[in-house]
């Protein structure tokens, strides 16, 4: 789990509901996201599932993203329990996800990887973004601010995870509380 | 408290929970397949340690099904990290595709190979884990780092559920399945209508629906963004789960006036056959109004759509005509693969009306199109085909190609819908 509290860069804007064999396409699933390599790769497909309509998300040369921050709508991340999901965005090298709301799963598997941060927008973003600005998220007082003009949006505090997020992700926090040995 | 909350506070040691609260829970069963064991194992061993053992070896099944019949190396390497663990770990309950002990799709094969038991906790690798609620078990989809968690502690830290209670009462009509309740409920819900929730499924007309269709009922809780779907468990539960285990289990029920966030009810016998147009599962629109809709290619199979019921369903429909298109058919298991055979229907095997109906060579038993998959999975869309599936999902690139289109429906519709070429509702040629 980064531990930074600023992350800053151009946003990558999607809409509601953004499924997860959007954000990895089922013919990836044969890669293992444990063995380095495959995660790597894992990384270079994320959100390969959108339709040609959109641009690039991985497209640096080294099959990393430039987008550091994703901004999504209602639903992100229904669909599958696939964990490759959140670990592609994550090995994009993307740092957060910000949503009106979550699928369940995908939120979970976000905190518990520690890959991305699933943060809630308690505004709708989709319109007020567009892929390429540049933005900074401060995790400290919950915004998200829009570089260009310096518009304000509030993010919801991120409630009862706090504790498994901040541990950096579920073994981390298990080991904190001593549900695992250390 | 609900039955949710009565199965989790027991398996937490609690006496009473509430929704909201976060406990620890104990895994009776744990689910994976060769998708995502793989990297359940990776994590396992990665933070236990390369000698760890497993928390129970008798609670952990391993049913591979998504790549089995491709040639794609990595998928047939990832089942041969399933062998090497279970051969390390000496676990029990794994079913491997080299063997007799084959399977098929996990969500079908756990409840035949009596793997799910009322009252239970089942966490899976997979989100359609939600289906094993049919039998009264609290069941739900995960990911691969709690399972690893749970493979080494036997635990995991769950978010109590609220429940919404959906009461579905009268006669059901001929024609209509229990996909076709299930896709309205999800169409007047929306796909995120249910996120967080338990979806608590009763009324008269639940308790006439069969095993199977409670099962697909309960499948597809989670594309309304459930964390379960679950029915409590009567007389013919509690039959098919005896034929099945010897284990001894004890079911619960939900207390009269246990507090539900909402409740909506259904009369049955007002509904009518559906389909999920493209591309979510919530685009509802009854089956006779999407007549105009051409069509390329049916698909019968999956979780969901893949069960015994389901190919009798296709069969009584398809009995004595001919598919107009593409009928692509994946019995989800080799019992039901099994079924196909020994079921009859007037004298003719189910096989046999399929056979004489026109359809493509009947494939072994996998998930294969339900998600595309590798490049060569039967069945997978590579163009702009208009496809009606049994399956559970429509999003885009769901069955392979990003430009095809696929509309869900019941295994009546689809098989008429294969009869006439066009979207069919299955009342007009019955």
């Amino acid at each position: 789990m980064p531990k930074d509290t600023l992350i800053c860069g151009p946003v990558y804007v999607l809409e509601d509901n953004i499924d997860t064999d959007l954000l990895i396409p089922a013919c990836y699933l044969n890669l293992v996201p444990t063995i380095p390599e495959e995660y790597r790769k894992l990384g270079s497909y994320a959100l390969a599932g959108l339709p040609d309509s959109f641009p690039k998300f991985a497209s640096n040369p080294d099959g990393t993203t430039p987008f550091p921050i994703v901004i999504g709508g209602r639903n992100f991340g229904c669909g599958s329990s696939r964990e490759h999901a959140p670990i592609a965005l994550g090995a994009a090298g993307a740092k957060a996800v910000v949503a009106e709301s979550y699928a369940r799963i995908f939120f979970r598997n976000s905190v518990a990887t520690g890959e991305i941060f699933p943060l809630e927008s308690q505004t709708r973003l989709c319109e007020a973004f567009k892929t390429g600005d540049e933005a900074e998220i401060d995790m400290t007082s919950n915004t998200l601010t829009r570089l260009a003009d310096g518009a304000v949006f509030p993010l919801k505090p991120i409630g009862a995870v706090a504790p498994v997020i901040a541990a950096g992700g579920m073994f981390a926090y298990a080991r904190e509380i001593g549900m695992i040995k250390k | 408290m609900t039955i949710t909350e009565k199965i989790l506070a027991r398996e937490s040691g609690a006496s009473l929970v509430s929704p909201g609260d976060n406990i620890w829970v104990n895994a009776g069963i744990l689910l994976t397949h060769d998708v995502c064991g793989p990297g359940t194992i990776g994590i396992f061993q990665r933070e236990f340690g390369k000698d760890a053992k497993v928390f129970d070896p008798e609670k952990i099944v391993i049913l591979p099904d998504h790549y089995i019949f491709t040639a794609d190396e990595k998928a047939h390497r990832n089942v041969d990290i399933l062998r090497a663990f279970v051969k390390e770990q000496g676990l029990p309950y794994f079913y491997d595709p080299g063997t007799e002990r084959y399977c098929g799709v996990c969500h079908v094969a756990l409840p035949e190979l009596g793997h799910v038991r009322p009252g239970e906790t089942i966490f899976g690798t997979d989100s359609h884990t939600c289906t094993h609620g049919a039998l009264g078990a609290f069941s739900t989809g995960i990911g691969n780092t709690d399972a690893g968690f749970i493979m080494g502690t036997g635990k995991l830290l769950v978010k109590v559920p609220p429940t919404l209670r959906f009461v579905l009462d009268g006669e059901m009509p001929a024609y209509l399945s229990a996909k076709d309740l299930i896709l309205h409920i999800i169409g007047d819900i929306g796909v995120d209508g249910a996120t967080y929730c338990a979806m608590e499924f009763t009324g008269t007309a639940i308790e006439a629906l069969s095993i199977e269709e409670r099962c697909t009922i309960c499948n597809m809780a989670v594309e309304a963004g459930a964390k379960n779907g679950i029915i409590a468990p009567d007389a013919q539960t509690l039959a098919y789960v005896k034929a099945r285990t010897a284990k001894p289990f004890e079911p619960l029920y939900s207390d009269p006036g246990a507090q539900v966030q909402a409740e909506y009810r259904y009369d049955v016998a007002t509904l009518e056959p559906v389909v999920a147009r493209p591309h979510l599962p919530d685009n509802k629109a009854l089956a006779r109004a999407c007549r105009d809709v051409k069509v390329d290619q049916v698909y019968i199979g999956s979780c969901t759509g893949g069960k015994l019921e389901d190919f009798v369903m296709a069969a009584r429909i398809m009995k004595g005509r001919k598919v107009a298109v593409r009928t692509l058919l994946v019995p989800a298991t080799r019992v039901v693969e099994q079924g196909l055979v020994d079921t009859t229907i007037d004298g003719q095997s189910l096989r046999q009306i399929f056979e004489a109906a026109g359809v493509e060579p009947i494939a072994p038993p996998s998930c294969a199109a339900c998600l595309g998959g590798p490049i060569d999975t039967f069945g997978r869309t590579h163009g702009k085909e208009v496809v009606v599936s049994t399956t559970n999902r429509n999003f885009i690139g769901r069955m392979g190609s990003k430009e095809s289109q696929i509309y869900l429906a019941s295994p009546y519709t689809a098989a008429a819908s294969a009869l006439t070429g066009h979207i069919t509702d299955p009342r007009d040629i019955a």
